[in-house]
């Protein structure tokens, strides 16, 4: 067994005529938190959707545990998804489900267990992320955005995945509620010892979580290393992107 | 410039094609998946909740005033040449056959239609469905199926409650507006009651719940683009269904009574 978790190689994917990933090269290590950055529109959340399978890349493979997973067939990819948790951008709670369910989600329908304790599991994993157990029974749309982060990180643990995706973690918070939410992440993470895939434009976001960066521009990886690497870089665009310059060798197309 | 009218000519031809191609994929993976566990129960009876029970109210509307209406009309119709009695009969055949189960369905298709096509919509807009994928669970068994059973089912029960709703307003009005005697009336209508009529009727139901729950679900789970994709969603569901009711009902009607 090698050590890598996920390893992706020459991916491809196009929508139409518009080219989004051109031949994606990334691996990811058993344990790491990697963090894919870039500019918005850059083909992160493609790159992550066709990891989980949602979207079928032309071409190019990606193993996860030295397994191909491009091509295959539906059931095997529920398989796969039940490695996998994932914190979505707006959290993407099911509105029509009261918090502890939303939580409890695939522990009631995958691992079938039973309501009394996946409810406690619930509450459990709730407290894990900060929220007291009366929230449990309330609806999702009666929480704040901070706490639906929250209910979205719990969620996304709850079924102790081996893979955890977190799309834009901290979009839409203030900035002390970011950090909070990743200091959870990382708690969660380290926690679960669990691979940690996270795309993000938040720079102090990135550099808090990441183990290492990586950056996509115009559906490839430019670069990658770690944090400290980051700040010493000569390459022009990562250097643009996180000083947030309009000036340079990146272009915003209009 | 032929070329360019040419092209014209294509672009829409290519894209009906291909939304017809996509729809017949969804169609075949939605009815796949209605035979394939796990089932839903709970959300199965949620929407037999949604489109059974709290369709009833709509549903006794619209087919009481059908059958107060066609009574009425046949009444005048008829008085031309001294056809009243048939009032009682001709009540019976148009509400059974063609009334309730049509009015019923396009009703239910302005109200189930547009909900199932809304909330799925916004489902998928706000990645609830890739949520709901990620968590190993197949968004068709999970959402699409437990609708379209739902309402094959349901819709043939609404329709048979409908049927005795409409045929009572035709009583109502030939009794006490008309001023036949009601012995007669109800004598009337049962002995010309057929079975294939409330048949035809049950089938039709059957038929256009079907339409109804794959338009809506298939609307919903194709929207993409926020608030005016979901809007879209919603009014493509119900101008669809409603059409393809229309047209449906023209080929069940054929399939059973033209010789």
């Amino acid at each position: 067994m090698s050590d890598t978790k996920i390893k992706i190689s020459n991916l491809h994917k196009a929508f139409g005529r518009k080219v989004v990933l051109d031949g994606v090269d990334l691996e990811i290590k058993k344990g790491e938190s990697l963090v894919v950055i870039g500019g918005s529109g850059t083909g992160k959340s493609v790159l992550i959707k066709c990891i989980q399978g949602i979207l079928t890349p032309d071409s190019g493979s990606i193993l996860i545990d030295d397994e191909e997973v491009v091509g295959v067939s539906e059931k095997e990819k529920e398989k796969l998804h039940a490695k996998m948790g994932m914190l979505f951008q707006g959290g993407a709670l099911f509105d029509s489900l009261s918090v502890w369910e939303n939580v409890a989600f695939g522990l009631l329908e995958n691992k079938k267990m039973d309501k009394k304790n996946a409810k406690m599991e619930a509450i459990r994993v709730l407290r894990q992320v900060g929220l007291a157990p009366d929230v449990a029974d309330l609806a999702p749309s009666e929480l704040s955005g901070g706490m639906q982060k929250r209910v979205g990180l719990a969620r996304a643990i709850a079924t102790r995945p081996e893979i955890i995706f977190f799309d834009e973690p901290t979009t839409g918070l203030d900035p002390i509620m970011s950090d909070v939410i990743n200091g959870l992440i990382i708690e969660s993470v380290k926690g679960l010892g669990a691979t940690a895939l996270t795309i993000t434009h938040d720079m102090a976001s990135a550099r808090k979580i990441a183990d290492r960066i990586a950056m996509l521009y115009k559906g490839k990886i430019i670069w990658q290393g770690t944090v400290k690497e980051l700040d010493k870089t000569n390459n022009e665009y990562v250097r643009q992107f996180i000083n947030g310059s309009s000036e340079g060798p990146i272009k915003v197309e209009v | 410039m032929i070329q360019k009218f040419l092209r014209k000519l294509g672009k829409p031809l290519v894209k009906f094609f291909s939304s017809l191609g996509e729809l017949s994929i969804f169609i075949v993976r939605s009815v796949a998946n209605c035979f394939l566990p796990p089932f839903y129960l709970r959300n199965f009876m949620r929407q037999v909740m949604d489109i059974g029970f709290y369709s009833l109210p709509v549903v006794g509307l619209t087919t009481i005033f059908a059958g107060m209406v066609i009574a009425i009309q046949s009444y005048s119709g008829f008085s031309r040449f001294g056809a009243e009695s048939a009032v009682a009969s001709v009540v019976l055949i148009s509400v059974t056959r063609e009334l309730a189960p049509v009015l019923s369905a396009l009703m239910v298709a302005g109200r189930i239609g547009a909900a199932m096509a809304a909330e799925i919509g916004t489902m998928r807009v706000t990645e609830q469905i890739d949520a709901l994928t990620t968590l190993s669970t197949n968004p068709y068994k999970y959402l699409i199926a437990p609708r379209i059973v739902a309402a094959v089912i349901v819709l043939p029960l609404l329709v048979l409650i409908g049927d005795v709703i409409g045929i009572y307003g035709g009583y109502v009005v030939g009794v006490y507006q008309l001023g036949f005697n009601p012995a007669n009336y109800i004598k009337s209508t049962i002995d010309n009651l057929e079975a294939l009529d409330i048949t035809t009727g049950v089938v039709k139901a059957a038929v256009f719940g079907f339409i109804i729950a794959v338009m809506g679900c298939y609307n919903g789970f194709k929207s993409k683009g926020g608030a005016q994709g979901v809007g879209d969603a919603t009014t493509n569901a119900v101008v669809s269904s409603s059409i393809l009711i229309l047209i449906f009902n023209y080929i069940i009607t054929g399939m059973f009574f033209s010789k």
